[in-house]
């Protein structure tokens, strides 16, 4: 695909004050994951166009609960580079123990930029030995994933990953 | 009519934790596109995929729309004891997908 036209697409997508630079979705976005995650990246990479969250990835990450959701050691793997939307392989995974005492319940993996936010939620028990899930997802657009973890304790931890899409996955949820 | 599919190791050791893979065949439709005639086509996707080793759960997964067609799941158990896993895929039409698959231990 045409890069200009990528660019033109997206321009008209956008409210004129988005267009003038910082987005109202970048603002909410780094409010929630605590200004220490984002803006520095964004600061470092101004080239690079501020990330887009959607409202309703805000949505459903807001159903986490109010407190912000540390960095963890949960780590989302997925290609930096998707050829294709439709198919992108995942495999998502969080350390841990796995025992009665100790393990991860959950392993929800969001999407900030597809129609539907929430891709997966994958619950595990002491018996799964390792706390580690992979599969396939569909991807609209370039954009972050956020994998969060739940733990047996109720704790909240988090990873991401960004892909870039060459073409988006059709109708993609 | 949906083709379910399970890969277990031939064989597993007690303690050993082993990769369950499975995949089924389903086209996940969104409900985001639109057939030729501009209608909206419903949503249909799996939205529930359980496992159980021995009759007791050991994995369920929530699925949404950003799952790939024809979905593939891996995830891992630790192995305690020779049994039959029982896998459950239901979607939005509400068909029930069951398959079973038992698991030989050695040593």
């Amino acid at each position: 695909m045409a890069p200009a036209k990528y660019l033109r697409l997206k321009d008209a997508d956008r409210g004129p004050h988005e267009r003038a630079g910082v987005t109202r979705r970048a603002l909410l976005g780094a409010a929630l994951f605590g200004a220490g995650s984002l803006l520095p990246a964004a600061a470092a990479e101004p080239a690079s166009p501020a990330p887009e969250y959607t409202p309703q990835f805000l949505a459903a990450y807001a159903k986490f609960g109010d407190a912000a959701i540390p960095d963890g050691p949960v780590k989302l793997e997925v290609p930096d580079l998707a050829e294709n939307g439709n198919m992108v392989p995942f495999t998502v995974s969080a350390e841990s123990p796995m025992t009665a005492d100790a393990y991860v319940e959950s392993l929800t993996i969001l999407s900030t930029g597809n129609p539907q936010p929430v891709i997966a939620t994958f619950y595990l028990t002491p018996a799964s030995g390792r706390a580690l899930v992979s599969g396939r997802l569909r991807l609209a657009r370039t954009q972050t994933l956020i994998a969060v973890a739940k733990l047996n304790t109720g704790a909240l931890i988090k990873g991401s990953a960004k892909v870039e899409v060459n073409i988006g996955g059709c109708g993609a949820g | 009519m949906p083709t379910p599919r399970i890969k277990l190791p031939d064989s597993a050791k007690a303690g050993d934790i082993i990769d369950i893979k499975s995949v089924v065949t389903h086209p996940m439709e969104t409900g985001n596109r639109k057939d030729p005639d501009g209608r909206p086509i419903p949503r249909n996707i799996i939205n529930s995929f359980t496992a159980s080793f021995a009759g007791v759960p050991v994995f369920r997964a929530e699925l949404g729309s950003g799952i790939s067609a024809n979905p593939y799941i891996s995830f891992s158990m630790r192995v305690t004891v020779p049994g039959d896993f029982l896998f459950t895929w239901t979607d939005d039409a509400g068909a029930v997908i069951t398959q079973s698959a038992t698991l030989k231990v050695v040593g």
